[in-house]
């Protein structure tokens, strides 16, 4: 019973959510955040393109296990562009505030962004980023909850591949659209199954695939990166 | 409603205390989080601390291992019963495709199955399985989530060689199927006996691109994972 009663009325709240940011975008929210953002890439020899990310209440998710990806998450994870996924968040009613970074996290590196916004609660924190060696890996860190983070407080999350499921892992050098391959990066096209999985890794020609344009260095194994949330 | 609440408050309170047998429904939802390994019938069994399907760095029972070379759960399921264990056997009522997901739900009222644990095995693999080891389940109402790893039971040679039927049987090598389809034939012999034939963490496939020869009859570009492989979603409501 009482999961039920939580459910009914967390919907209850979301749903005045929803009317109070609708109705309102001056500065009568009751809510204002200052969040640091730090994106480690771990993998080996991944760059990862420019992180897109969401702050946003239960209601948005950017994908979902055996669902199809969206057509933005599609072209982020085939070519490393954010701004479709990013304008999906945009659109989306229970998210708060949206962005990408404008430079990729290259392996090794930590990259740093600070963000500022007005929240109604519940909040939420998604990022996403392709491997651009591949071709429709993302990392990503999707839904976690983070308003019970005290301003000073930080939080890390070792974040995993994802399989887009929406191009067949080829490794051909026309459809690696990152360094090594510089081939093509979105197509429309989607493989047979659709639906976003983790990731399998990649196979690459030091390990018999022949037709791979990727080799050893290529392979990652989870984490693929480190998130670290800062309350400000 | 408010009555209600205040109920299940106390419930969860006196939950908490030692002594007293709790009384919880569970909701166990189970997913193949990866992109081309399927999963034989799921075992979800709530148990006595100590009980135990598995346990890494222990050799398999006979049970396990006629599970996670063939999928059978006939063993483990005489095991959880003669454990006075609650338990749900195959909620999927087959095979759970990869990204596929299955609930059920277990009533441990009047029973000390504080415990949980859940295993099926991975094909097309020759013992991988995917296993959570008795987690203490909570005692406050909520929803948890847990990631699962892939473990090899370190029973059967991973010579990745399809054995259709013939390999599931305890101790005879081979894959005993691939309900992807999508194997291939010829292969020589991936792996011969295990290094570790305790249970441990899977190394993984290895595969090849010859569908008619070569060392595997899997496929490196579909049959290999990372982890984890599969996600358990607990829900417990204190009634």
């Amino acid at each position: 019973m009482k999961p039920m009663i939580k459910k009914s009325l967390v919907s209850v709240l979301a749903l005045g959510l929803l009317v109070l940011v609708s109705g309102c975008d001056n500065d009568n929210d009751n809510g204002a955040g200052r969040y640091e953002i730090s994106v480690t890439n771990l993998s080996n020899n991944q760059p990862m393109s420019p992180p897109a990310w969401a702050f946003h209440d239960e209601d948005y998710m950017g994908w979902e296990i055996g669902s199809a990806a969206t057509a933005g998450l599609e072209i982020l994870a085939e070519s490393g562009d954010a701004s479709s996924f990013v304008s999906e968040a945009r659109n989306h009613a229970a998210v708060y505030t949206q962005r990408a970074a404008d430079e990729m996290v290259l392996p090794g590196q930590t990259q740093t962004y600070t963000v500022a916004f007005r929240h109604d609660g519940g909040l939420q924190f998604t990022l996403a980023t392709m491997l651009v060696n591949t071709n429709d890996a993302f990392v990503g860190v999707s839904g976690v909850k983070i308003s019970d983070l005290a301003t000073g407080e930080e939080r890390t999350y070792m974040a995993r591949a994802y399989d887009a499921g929406t191009e067949e892992n080829l490794e051909t050098a026309a459809t690696i659209p990152g360094p090594a391959g510089g081939g093509e990066g979105f197509n429309a096209a989607r493989e047979a199954s659709d639906k976003v999985s983790m990731h399998s890794g990649v196979v690459t020609n030091s390990d018999g695939l022949s037709s791979s344009a990727l080799d050893q260095s290529h392979r990652f194994d989870n984490p693929v990166a480190r998130v670290v949330i800062r309350h400000l | 409603m408010k009555t209600s609440r205040i109920a299940a408050s106390a419930l969860a309170m006196s939950a908490l205390l030692p002594l007293t047998a709790s009384a919880q429904d569970l909701s166990v939802t189970v997913t193949n989080l990866t992109h081309g390994i399927y999963f034989t019938p799921v075992l979800v069994a709530a148990h006595e601390d100590g009980t135990h399907l598995f346990q890494q760095g222990q050799a398999a029972s006979a049970s396990l291992q006629a599970m996670a070379e063939g999928g059978s759960l006939a063993g483990l399921v005489t095991d959880v019963i003669n454990a006075n264990g609650t338990y749900s056997e195959n909620p999927a009522m087959g095979m759970l495709a990869p990204t596929a997901s299955t609930t059920t739900t277990l009533n441990t009222d009047g029973t000390s199955n504080t415990y949980l644990s859940v295993v099926a095995m991975m094909l097309p693999t020759n013992d991988g399985f995917i296993g959570l080891d008795s987690i203490a389940i909570p005692t406050e109402a909520g929803t948890y989530t847990f990631l699962l790893n892939a473990y090899d039971a370190g029973t059967e040679a991973n010579d990745e060689l399809l054995n259709p039927g013939a390999g599931g049987a305890p101790g005879v090598a081979g894959i005993p199927g691939a309900p992807g389809g999508d194997t291939g034939t010829g292969g020589t012999g991936a792996a011969g006996a295990d290094s570790n034939t305790m249970v441990h963490i899977h190394r993984g496939a290895l595969g090849d691109t010859n569908a008619t020869g070569g060392t595997s009859d899997l496929d490196s570009r579909i049959h290999r994972w990372l982890n984890p492989v599969a996600k358990v979603v607990l829900t417990v409501s204190n009634p």
